[in-house]
């Protein structure tokens, strides 16, 4: 039985290229499985004899699991590449990794790159399905669509929800991912961070800005969180990791200027104390956990949804 | 009558190689000239120019028909003098050699390559002058020049040897790819050459500003998540240099402009008396931000390519003269530095072979005037570097360009002459071309010949 399309692309390499209704159709897809992973059962066979390689030049715990997981649950075989030791290491570039890969004849290619535009790249190179989980500053269009099928989960709808994502916007592929999709949806996007921190011509991405987090955070119904790489600390960007905390770290006072059914996202790993105090992290009103689960769901929606395409490829 | 073509008419014998291209329209802005008539060609050197110079004339001469070539209104210019040009020569010869990239110039009418010192060994020495103009002299089908670096090795901290290297034969100094960053070496670097007569070049750029930025910093580089480069770093560079330049006198010339704000300080610093130039790279007369589209690398260029206002305000300037020379920066790159995700790629894009069709595409398109794209390919380089040639007057070089102003072609990177093939113009339609290119009278590229 031939299951309808979902993506008019082949590749998923940002959400600037989605629709609303694809969106829309991922996250109802994204709900299935949800479904699916609480049972006991939590394996279908839709992927049998696909081969899904995740390419991680980036070390990444928690996407890269989350990957492998989706995979495994749709019945694909999943091998993990991790990049660091690798011939990459030895001078071999991203192009001649692809044409490697390319060679046997993997399905799906997850591809994680610390530059912007890797993943469109390989894309033009390989002849399988690529997604991108995270492509420098650029986009993680997996993390933007597990953060709407969070908010939608608890707001019941994106039109019209306010979301202030807080801190390193300029160096965030979540970010930037999160702005375009909630933006799409009808979210109203607040960015708020200090100017250093903040992308240039802020203004010109449809968003509402704000230099202060107290100033941001009034009624929102989402603050989202960003992780504030601790490199960035040490006078570079910002003076350092106690003035920001000072400023711009969330703490339960500061977020009683949200509304008060306001949710807490953060897409991990968290610096606790620098940017996000851990009486938040794990407060009531933290969802952190339940995007790991949305997460999981999210990719296998993704995964599903590429792999239909390639069914009608195959069969055009 | 001019004197030469008075000579021409009286039917002298015809010196060595004489040839004549007549029935041409002579584009000559040095020389306020845009008139049908020819030119004869005598011993290397333009003898009479002019409308006198028919066929006919060219006969009573003594030129044998057969060296007479009836242009048929085609367009006549002087060879173009591009001054931005890296080759690979010593040291990166599988990106460009002098003969490669002499052949791409030969091909798009370039009759004169001015070349960067950006090699290695540097061209810091006079010796390696010496090396770049013999190489020249036995490979290269057009005239090569150097630029020699400011500094010891490109590294903006020990001036090189001015003297030394001016009679060896450079043209100018420049760090090329660099800027020289510290005012002190910039200010004494000035002083000492304006001794000598030596134009500094300078790539405008304040690399601490710019930092690790990879295209123009704006709304697109923050969609695209790559780290800009603020039209700032620009400015703030100028500004810096000029005062410097009023300080000690010395001519100065910005290579490459690509903002609006960089025209204005131009204009006003001539306007204030100031011994200053400036030039465009052909890429940012036609190209925008906007043309990287989905990471492409062949558009990364230093300074990057900025918003379509910046291009339009750049095509004016050159219309109005505060710009005063356009070159094609041709910078070849190979695969190895291209095909790779954006922020790693290598800056630079050739462009020997597409500099004079672009401009033309700006005539076409009636954005910039015709003439003053001449005398920016021509006539002001030479005029700046002391050069001969740039012109169609009687005596000066016989280096030419006859162009078939509506001839199409189709830009297709395989068929480049260039090593490297990273041109931003690939598949690119063209309307006009060199059809023919004299060095010295003596033809190196004939375009219905396949040469």
């Amino acid at each position: 039985m031939e299951r309808p399309a979902i993506l008019n692309s082949r590749h998923l390499l940002g959400v600037a290229g989605l629709s609303i209704a694809e969106i829309t159709a991922l996250m109802d897809l994204a709900e299935e499985y949800v479904a699916l992973s609480r049972q006991r059962e939590k394996k279908t066979n839709l992927l049998r004899g696909r081969t899904q390689i995740n390419l991680f030049f980036e070390p990444s715990t928690r996407t890269q699991s989350s990957f492998e997981l989706a995979g495994k649950r749709l019945g694909a075989d999943v091998m993990n590449m991790s990049v660091k030791g690798s011939s990459v290491s030895k001078g071999e570039t991203l192009l001649d990794t692809a044409v490697t890969l390319n060679a046997m004849n993997p399905d799906l290619l997850v591809i994680r790159h610390q530059h912007s535009g890797a993943a469109e790249l390989l894309a033009q190179k390989v002849s399988c399905a690529v997604i991108n989980a995270g492509d420098g500053w650029h986009e993680h269009p997996t993390q933007a669509l597990l953060d709407a099928l969070t908010i939608r989960r608890h707001k019941g709808k994106l039109e019209n929800v306010v979301v202030a994502i807080c801190g390193d916007i300029r160096h965030s592929r979540v970010a930037r991912s999160n702005i375009i999709l909630l933006s799409r949806m009808g979210a109203r996007v607040r960015i708020v961070g200090p100017g250093p921190l903040l992308p240039p011509s802020a203004e010109r991405l449809g968003v509402e800005v704000f230099h202060s987090l107290e100033e941001g955070l009034r009624g929102a119904d989402v603050v989202m969180m960003l992780r504030l790489q601790r490199e960035r600390m040490d006078g570079a960007f910002i003076p350092s990791e106690r003035e920001y905390y000072r400023f711009w770290g969330l703490n339960e006072e500061r977020l009683r200027l949200a509304k008060e059914d306001a949710i807490v996202m953060h897409p991990g790993p968290m610096n606790r104390g620098v940017e996000i105090d851990s009486s938040v992290a794990d407060g009531p009103r933290s969802v952190i956990r339940e995007q790991v689960e949305m997460g999981v769901a999210v990719r296998m929606a993704v995964l599903d949804a590429l792999a239909r395409n390639l069914e009608r490829e195959a069969a055009a | 009558m001019s004197a030469g073509a008075a000579h021409a008419a009286r039917g002298a014998g015809a010196g060595a190689g004489a040839r004549a291209l007549v029935n041409a329209r002579l584009l000559d802005p040095a020389g306020g000239l845009d008139a049908p008539g020819g030119v004869i060609v005598e011993n290397g050197r333009i003898v009479a120019v002019g409308a006198e110079v028919t066929a006919e004339a060219a006969r009573s001469r003594g030129i044998a028909v057969e060296n007479i070539l009836d242009c048929a209104g085609k367009w006549l210019l002087p060879g173009l003098i591009d001054m931005r040009v890296f080759t690979g020569e010593p040291g990166f010869e599988y990106r460009e050699t002098l003969a490669s990239a002499s052949a791409a110039a030969a091909a798009g009418g370039v009759t004169c390559m001015i070349v960067m010192p950006d090699t290695d060994p540097v061209i810091d020495d006079a010796a390696i002058v010496d090396f770049i103009l013999r190489r020249a002299r036995g490979t290269s089908k057009v005239r090569v020049h150097p630029m020699a670096a400011i500094t010891q090795g490109l590294k903006g901290a020990h001036m090189s040897e001015v003297g030394l290297l001016k009679e060896a034969g450079a043209v100018a100094l420049t760090d090329g790819r660099k800027s020289v960053a510290s005012a002190r070496v910039l200010a004494r670097a000035l002083a000492y050459a304006r001794d000598f007569d030596m134009l500094i070049v300078q790539h405008v750029e304040e690399a601490e500003l710019a930092g690790p930025g990879v295209m123009h910093e704006g709304e697109l580089a923050a969609r695209l998540g790559l780290p800009g480069i603020p039209r700032q770093a620009e400015i703030i560079a100028l500004e810096r240099d000029l005062r410097l330049v009023e300080m000690t006198g010395a001519r100065y010339h910005a290579a490459q402009i690509s903002c609006a704000e960089s025209v204005e300080i131009i204009r006003h610093a001539k306007e204030a008396g100031l011994p200053v130039t400036c030039g465009v790279s052909i890429n940012h007369l036609l190209l925008n931000e906007h043309d990287i589209g989905a990471y492409r690398t062949f558009f990364k260029l230093s300074p990057p390519l900025r918003t379509e206002e910046d291009r339009v305000a750049l095509v004016e300037a050159v219309n109005e003269g505060v710009i005063d020379v356009i070159v094609s920066s041709h910078d070849p790159q190979s695969a190895d530095t291209k095909r790779l995700p954006f922020a790693e790629a290598e800056f630079g894009a050739v462009g020997l072979e597409t500099l004079l069709s672009a401009a033309l595409s700006l005539h076409h398109s009636g954005q910039a005037d015709l003439s003053r794209l001449i005398a920016a390919l021509a006539h002001a380089p030479a005029r700046l570097l002391g050069l001969e040639g740039g012109t169609l007057a009687e005596g000066a070089p016989a280096d030419l360009t006859l162009v078939d102003p509506h001839l199409s072609w189709k830009v297709e990177e395989s068929a480049l002459h260039s090593r490297s093939h990273n041109t931003p113009f690939e598949n690119r339609v063209f309307e006009g071309r060199a059809v023919l290119t004299l060095v010295a009278g003596e033809s190196v590229f004939d375009y219905h010949a396949g040469a």
